[in-house]
């Protein structure tokens, strides 16, 4: 069951038509989420927001915007692009995805590297509880009082309740903006750029690296200009006032430099700049010329460990006999490994998956997390408990009741079966909380 | 991991006592309600120390008891700095964390809850629990170090704690100026800090020294350079939150209720001080009709809570009650009703 709500108080109406029918339910925006949190499972009522699709007002003075959870992401943007503001959180999807996806699985994207995650950029959240009833988490105020309770939901995954008016953040933009892309001849030395660019003080706006096969992938796809020659390339971005800028853009050029890089090329304006950044969101297109199906990895790793685990993640591949490339935020340590295939191949799915559990394990063992900015959902929920004890994921399950007692919001995503535990210790009888 | 004996220990004390409290420097004690007092209330320290610290990470994890001048001077070698910016360099990280009281640079560096990575606490079971993870991004799992951050000590007791670096800004200048401070921060791209007194404007500039002197010639009007704005000072003491857009109005309030009072413009918090209660609650008072709220941090014994009820006061008491249901954790601090149902 299906249905289309065009307003919060229909979301109300729909959410407790799943009460009355004892039906689960589960948010759905655009479907672009990749660990499967938007996913039915055994016929819940899916209420999705596209219909909540109205940026409901806009405050140039106190730089926020009131939306509701179907407004597409870049649509925002252009909706604010002519008062010089926009919204900074910028995953792949931000054409298509929601907002209200975004909040759900607190999307990352490439300029998160200095500007933060979805998380940072929202202010309120009214949400309907699993019971019908609605509340305001968070506000226009710099803190709530109490429990950050905003904070908790960001990143739910539909899990606490439905989102049905949000304020997000609006962000100035830069006065300046530039572009660079390095080459390398070995992964090595683009690992050793990104430590050296952090070491010396400067934290890019983006900081993205691609690998030899996408990136020969990529220029025989849209033509940016790459080296199909390298071994990998940085794509950088660096935003502020100009002497700031220039001054970042020159130790980025010496920290290539020393580190080996071929060439620093920094777009000459706009529409070189233009086409740098077309490269980079241009992969996932440019992988469908080489094999029908792919599969997207996303785990993060401390940044000292990018190397190290990329060639473990190499080796992975090697030894399952697939192709692998990576396209991802080198900034902030968050890998994507891409696995490419047909799926019409037999006996591939399986090695697909085997390198995939191989990928999360090898992150997690340089001390790294299951995912940046894809969420759990259904995909990752049984590797939970490769990061977290039962006692921690105990704590995550009492989080989630406390906001959904009756379980009736997304159920079965994020945690594994049994993630509660035995009863912590009972209330001393006539002891009053 | 902080000494494995200490921690044993420390878990073994929680899980025994009827009543417990975190306590760090006492640099924020009286925060947010009175401090928990009574024979049974037993008080516990987190263990201190940098557990790991990589600069090229732009992370560092520390146990929760550490000083927060101790981490700043610990950074500041490797030109770094996690900016907490407490209002005195002897509260703890931790306790910093539980009160969930921003520093002054919020404006750019963003909110306390922003800064926190991973949180390691031990719950009313004296079990220890991670949250979060250590890596700069992360949305693995729900959110319990945004939860924890701002719990005055009701959720579980935190003793360790990773958190994002910066690098420190090359210069860091302060300016004054009688412009109208919303014209000030509508001219600026990316002050630190817009501080108001109702008659001065003081701007804290962060960056390249070329950056700042380009925004320093945006301010309008006439400007000095200046020192750092000494917090308003007095024996009752709060801290205001009301949208942005009401700190205008609310001065003129502020000024007739009797208080100092230094608001950060583009943010909305406002600090207060007053010579009595009376002050202070006319303060809060003022707050409260713009839609704010006010936190006692010093003084004022009377002015427990925040002066409006909790939004989602039924949730709120079930979040707390999911960690502790016993109440045992700083007793008298976040006040919520009773859980029916």
């Amino acid at each position: 069951m299906v249905c289309f709500p065009r307003t919060g108080a229909e979301v109300v109406h729909a959410v407790r038509a799943a009460v009355r029918h004892d039906r689960a339910f589960v948010a759905r925006g655009s479907g672009t989420g990749l660990a499967g949190g938007a996913t039915p499972v055994d016929e819940p009522l899916v209420i999705v927001t596209t219909r909540l699709n109205r940026v409901l007002e806009v405050s140039v003075d106190e730089r926020y915007a009131w939306v509701e959870p179907g407004v597409l992401n870049l649509d925002l943007t252009r909706e604010v692009a002519h008062l010089g503001l926009h919204y900074a959180p910028d995953p792949s999807s931000q054409q298509a995805c929601t907002i209200g996806g975004n909040v759900a699985t607190n999307a990352g994207g490439p300029h998160c590297l200095s500007s933060g995650v979805t998380a940072t950029h929202v202010l309120a959240v009214e949400v309907v509880f699993g019971d019908g009833s609605v509340a305001m988490l968070g506000g226009l105020e710099p803190d709530a009082p109490g429990y950050d309770l905003r904070g908790c939901f960001v990143g739910s995954e539909g899990t606490m309740g439905i989102a049905t008016r949000i304020a997000v953040r609006l962000t100035p933009d830069p006065p300046v903006v530039r572009t660079l892309l390095l080459d390398f001849t070995t992964i090595e030395d683009a690992g050793a750029t990104v430590s050296g660019i952090i070491a010396a003080g400067i934290v890019p706006a983006a900081l993205e690296m691609m690998d030899a096969e996408i990136t020969k992938a990529v220029e025989d796809y849209v033509g940016a200009g790459y080296p199909r020659d390298a071994a990998a390339v940085l794509l950088i971005e660096v935003d502020g006032l100009a002497d700031g800028v220039a001054h970042q853009v020159a130790a980025i050029t010496r920290v290539g430099h020393e580190h080996g890089a071929r060439t620093v090329r920094v777009a000459a304006d706009e529409a070189e700049r233009a086409l740098l950044w077309k490269g980079r969101k241009s992969a996932f297109g440019a992988i469908a010329r080489i094999a029908p199906d792919y599969y997207l990895h996303d785990a993060v790793v401390p940044r000292t460990k990018l190397v190290e685990v990329l060639r473990q993640v190499y080796a992975i591949a090697h030894e399952q006999q697939l192709t692998m490339m990576n396209v991802f935020h080198a900034g902030d340590g968050n890998l994507h490994p891409l696995i490419v295939f047909d799926a019409r191949e037999p006996g591939v799915w399986e090695r697909v998956h085997r390198a995939g559990d191989e990928i999360l394990a090898a992150c997690v063992a340089a001390g790294g997390v299951l995912s940046g900015e894809h969420g759990i959902g259904l995909e990752k929920r049984e590797a939970m408990p490769l990061v977290f004890s039962p006692d921690d994921l105990d704590a995550q399950a009492r989080l989630r009741d406390a906001f959904d007692p009756s379980g009736r919001a997304n159920p079965q995503k994020v945690l594994p079966r049994g993630s509660r535990c035995g009863e912590l210790q009972r209330v001393p009888e006539g002891a009053w909380i | 991991m902080p000494a494995l004996a200490e921690l044993d220990e420390l878990c073994d004390t929680v899980a025994r006592a009827r009543a417990v409290a975190p306590i760090g420097g006492r640099t924020h004690w009286e925060v947010g309600g009175p401090p928990p007092t009574g024979d049974d209330v037993v008080l516990v320290r987190a263990p201190s120390g940098v557990v790991t610290y990589d600069p090229a990470d732009l992370t560092v994890t520390v146990g929760a008891g550490t000083r927060c001048g101790e981490l700043a001077a610990l950074l500041a070698v490797d030109g770094q700095e996690c900016a907490l910016d407490p209002r005195d360099p002897d509260a703890t990280v931790g306790g910093l964390l539980a009160t969930g009281l921003s520093g002054r640079r919020r404006l750019r560096h963003g909110p306390l809850r922003d800064r926190v990575l991973e949180v390691r606490f031990v719950n009313a079971d004296g079990r220890v629990v991670k949250g979060g993870g250590p890596t700069v991004k992360n949305v693995t799992g729900f959110d319990l170090p945004r939860l924890l951050v701002g719990s005055l000590g009701t959720i579980g007791v935190m003793v360790q704690v990773t958190v994002r670096c910066e690098p420190l800004p090359a210069v860091a200048e302060w300016f004054a100026t009688d412009a109208d401070p919303f014209a000030v921060r509508a001219a600026l791209y990316r002050p630190s800090c817009i501080a108001w007194d109702g008659t001065r404007t003081r701007v804290l500039l962060e960056g390249v020294r070329a950056d700042v002197e380009a925004e320093r010639a945006a301010i309008p009007g006439a400007c000095t350079t200046a020192a750092a704005p000494t917090g308003p000072d007095g024996a009752h003491r709060g801290r205001i939150s009301v949208r942005p857009s009401a700190l205008a109005a609310l001065g003129d309030a502020l000024d007739r209720a009797g208080v100092r009072w230094s608001a950060e413009v583009g943010v909305g918090t406002v600090h207060v001080a007053g010579d009595d209660e009376v002050a202070l609650a006319g303060a809060r008072a003022a707050a409260v009709d713009r839609g704010g709220w006010l936190l006692r941090e010093a003084g004022a014994p009377a002015l427990d809570g925040f002066g409006r009820d909790l939004p989602s006061p039924r949730l709120s008491a079930r979040v707390r009650a999911a960690f502790d249901p016993a109440g045992k954790f700083s007793p008298g601090r976040l006040p919520t009703e009773a859980v029916d149902g």
